[in-house]
């Protein structure tokens, strides 16, 4: 056995608690869990069935926390997970997961599969099978500060073209503000209307708020490659960042990831309650929505559809609010099927799509949103999450669709008026 | 060994043997698997109505919207026998008897005709799902020995039960023995294979629905 597989097997030894024993007993083989993934539906191979991408978890569960998979271990009667074994198994558990959950939302025993997976990618990291597209983002995470490579002088660039833009100016390293802002790399490079579109809505209500310098970056690629070390890394920057600055509440960006990473692992990662409350923009939009504070202007007058991020929905519990916010901007606001709690993901979250030997399996899942769309044709796409936004440019380009992906905070900031 | 010899057998040490390891096999599983424990949950949790482990171990029991379609014969077939295996079980008069006997227990049972009848939809329903097993590509393609093995298991009952009230295939009384042992073996190999998701469905689902409460996702 190498070094390196043993790493693995014993991490993920580690990883099995009481849940992860009751699913792998639980499950009948029933196959529902494919009808639930996209990757399933979208090309009919089997091997995508969710429960499968966690066959050497189970094995290992078997052959080290049960009697008779101990005794079969011991006669030979079960076989080792193998290094070639968890190298095949790396499509399966980084290219064709997004974490984002429908199997777990399905499973009639209540397996929640989704959870096994982000634990089953720490063995897999550690047994060095990640995909390099996610290994390089958490090397320029951790080195870099971001998992594209952006440094603090690229946001102080931003904000300085946005302060011309916007003529607000954009606060850095205030302490005892209410809000610490937090970005996704994708926002300070593809979409800078985001951070505007902060700033005027910050303006609007009347609220303080602040970026950080030490903590711009809230996006967590140790969590998606699954290094809980990394992860801890990368996510006590934020913390740091926001107690330094005495804030109330950090806002995590219009990115899924990133907002689990903050909102429901951080905590468990740093060992310690927050001092802080963390909110998705969407929540804290939400929070001002049902305040009052915002007094908007103007509807949209286009066919808009909103695309729930995973992490955001399902995941995280913000259903709701999205919207209640889209009705206050949109006339012609349409569901896809599916929408909300069910909705299908872009084919890219989780760090797939970091991912580029798996850009082909990706078009081929997009299919499913590209249904999704079809049944009611937007002429607009609003999301709030700068990744999804991202893959689902692509996705639409594939396939030759001429649909507009924007922001919801911008998309909000748009009909915020011009103060007197 | 006579005939009346076997069923003595079967219905004395043969059952004192399976119902032992049952139950030792039940709470050995139990320990070994809750035993493990989970780490608490730091992060500030969000309640919202429905989102909690008991809702969970309700609500799973019906098919999310839009899944019945993907997968009929699971659900349907699945509904058919696992309610038909209550009845047959616990609504047949003999079968209460027995329980009345061992438990001092007493409930009214369905006439004989109705169990009947539930038992031949109920061996219907498994041999549609045995069907699709065969047949469903991803179905076919996670099942293992354990699956055709609990299958049988299963089906055994059904069958030597069904035949014996009958008097078909074997003389009553040695029907009669061969149904009691083939009860005497589900019952020894429910803790170490996937039948053991009677047991385990409720922690599974509780925990599913826990930490999803926990987030304020009604799941």
């Amino acid at each position: 056995m190498s070094a390196s597989l043993d790493k693995g097997v014993r991490v993920l030894k580690e990883m099995i608690d009481a849940p992860i024993a009751s699913y792998f007993s639980s499950c009948v083989h029933c196959g529902i869990c494919a009808e639930a993934c996209l990757f399933y539906t979208e090309t009919g191979d089997p091997k995508y069935t969710p429960i499968h991408k966690l066959e050497p978890m189970r094995r290992i569960y078997q052959q080290e926390y049960t009697l008779l998979g101990r005794l079969a271990k011991m006669v030979g009667l079960s076989k080792s997970v193998t290094d070639e074994e968890l190298a095949e198994w790396q499509e399966l558990v980084y290219n064709s997961c997004t974490l984002c959950g429908r199997c777990s939302a399905v499973c009639p025993v209540g397996n929640d599969i989704v959870y096994m997976v982000r634990k089953m990618r720490e063995g897999m990291s550690a047994a060095g099978h990640a995909p390099e597209g996610i290994k390089g983002a958490v090397t320029r995470t951790i080195n870099i500060g971001s998992p594209m490579g952006v440094k603090l002088p690229a946001v102080k660039a931003q904000m300085k073209h946005i302060e011309a833009d916007t003529g607000i100016a954009i606060p850095l390293d205030q302490e005892g503000v209410e809000y610490m802002v937090t970005l996704s790399s994708m926002e300070i490079i593809n979409f800078p209307e985001y951070l505007g579109a902060i700033a005027k809505v910050m303006r609007h209500v009347g609220r303080t708020w602040t970026l950080s310098s030490e903590a711009f970056e809230a996006t967590n690629a140790g969590m998606q490659i699954g290094n809980s070390d990394l992860a801890r890394v990368i996510v006590s920057r934020v913390v740091a960042g926001a107690e330094k600055l005495k804030v109330k509440t950090v806002i995590s960006p219009e990115c899924g990831h990133a907002y689990t990473a903050l909102r429901w692992e951080g905590a468990n990662l740093i060992g310690r309650p927050f001092t802080f409350k963390v909110q998705h923009i969407v929540e804290t939009l939400e929070e001002f929505r049902a305040a009052g504070l915002l007094k908007l202007e103007g509807m949209e007058t286009d066919r808009l559809s909103f695309h729930d991020p995973c992490q955001l929905a399902r995941r995280g519990g913000v259903i709701q609010p999205q919207r209640n916010l889209m009705k206050m901007v949109a006339k012609d606001f349409v569901e896809m099927p599916d929408a909300g709690y069910m909705n299908w993901c872009c084919g890219g979250g989780g760090g797939a799509s970091s991912i580029e030997e798996g850009e082909e399996l990706r078009l081929e899942a997009f299919k499913r949103k590209k249904r999704q769309l079809d049944a009611v044709k937007p002429d607009r796409l609003v999301t709030a999450c700068a990744n999804c936004r991202i893959v689902l440019e692509e996705g639409l380009e594939h396939y030759k669709m001429n649909l507009p992906v924007v922001g919801l905070t911008e998309t909000i900031a748009e009909h915020i008026p011009d103060p007197e | 060994m006579g005939e009346l010899q076997f069923l003595t057998w079967v219905r004395g040490s043969g059952l004192n043997l399976a119902l032992t390891i049952f139950v030792v096999g039940v709470l050995w599983r139990l320990i070994e698997i809750y035993g493990l424990g989970r780490k608490k949950d730091l992060s500030a949790s969000r309640s919202t109505p429905g989102a909690s482990g008991w809702a969970t171990i309700l609500r799973r029991s019906l098919p999310p919207p839009g899944m019945l379609p993907a997968s009929p014969v699971s659900y349907i077939g699945g509904y058919v026998f696992h309610v038909g295996l209550a009845v047959v079980v616990f609504l047949f008069a003999p079968h209460i008897a027995l329980l009345t006997s061992i438990a001092g227990v007493v409930w009214p049972a369905l006439p004989s005709q109705v169990v009947d009848f539930v038992t031949v939809v109920t061996m219907a329903a498994m041999i549609a799902v045995l069907v699709d097993r065969l047949f469903k590509p991803v179905k076919r393609f996670l099942s293992t020995f354990g699956d055709w093995f609990t299958w049988t298991l299963t089906f055994l009952p059904l069958l030597t039960g069904w035949l014996a009230v009958h008097h078909l295939l074997l003389p009553y009384t040695l029907m009669l023995a061969v149904h009691i042992l083939s009860v005497e073996l589900l019952l020894v190999f429910l803790p170490f294979t996937k039948l053991f998701h009677a047991f385990t469905v409720f922690g599974s689902r509780w925990f599913n629905g826990a930490v999803n409460g926990h987030k304020g996702v009604p799941v």
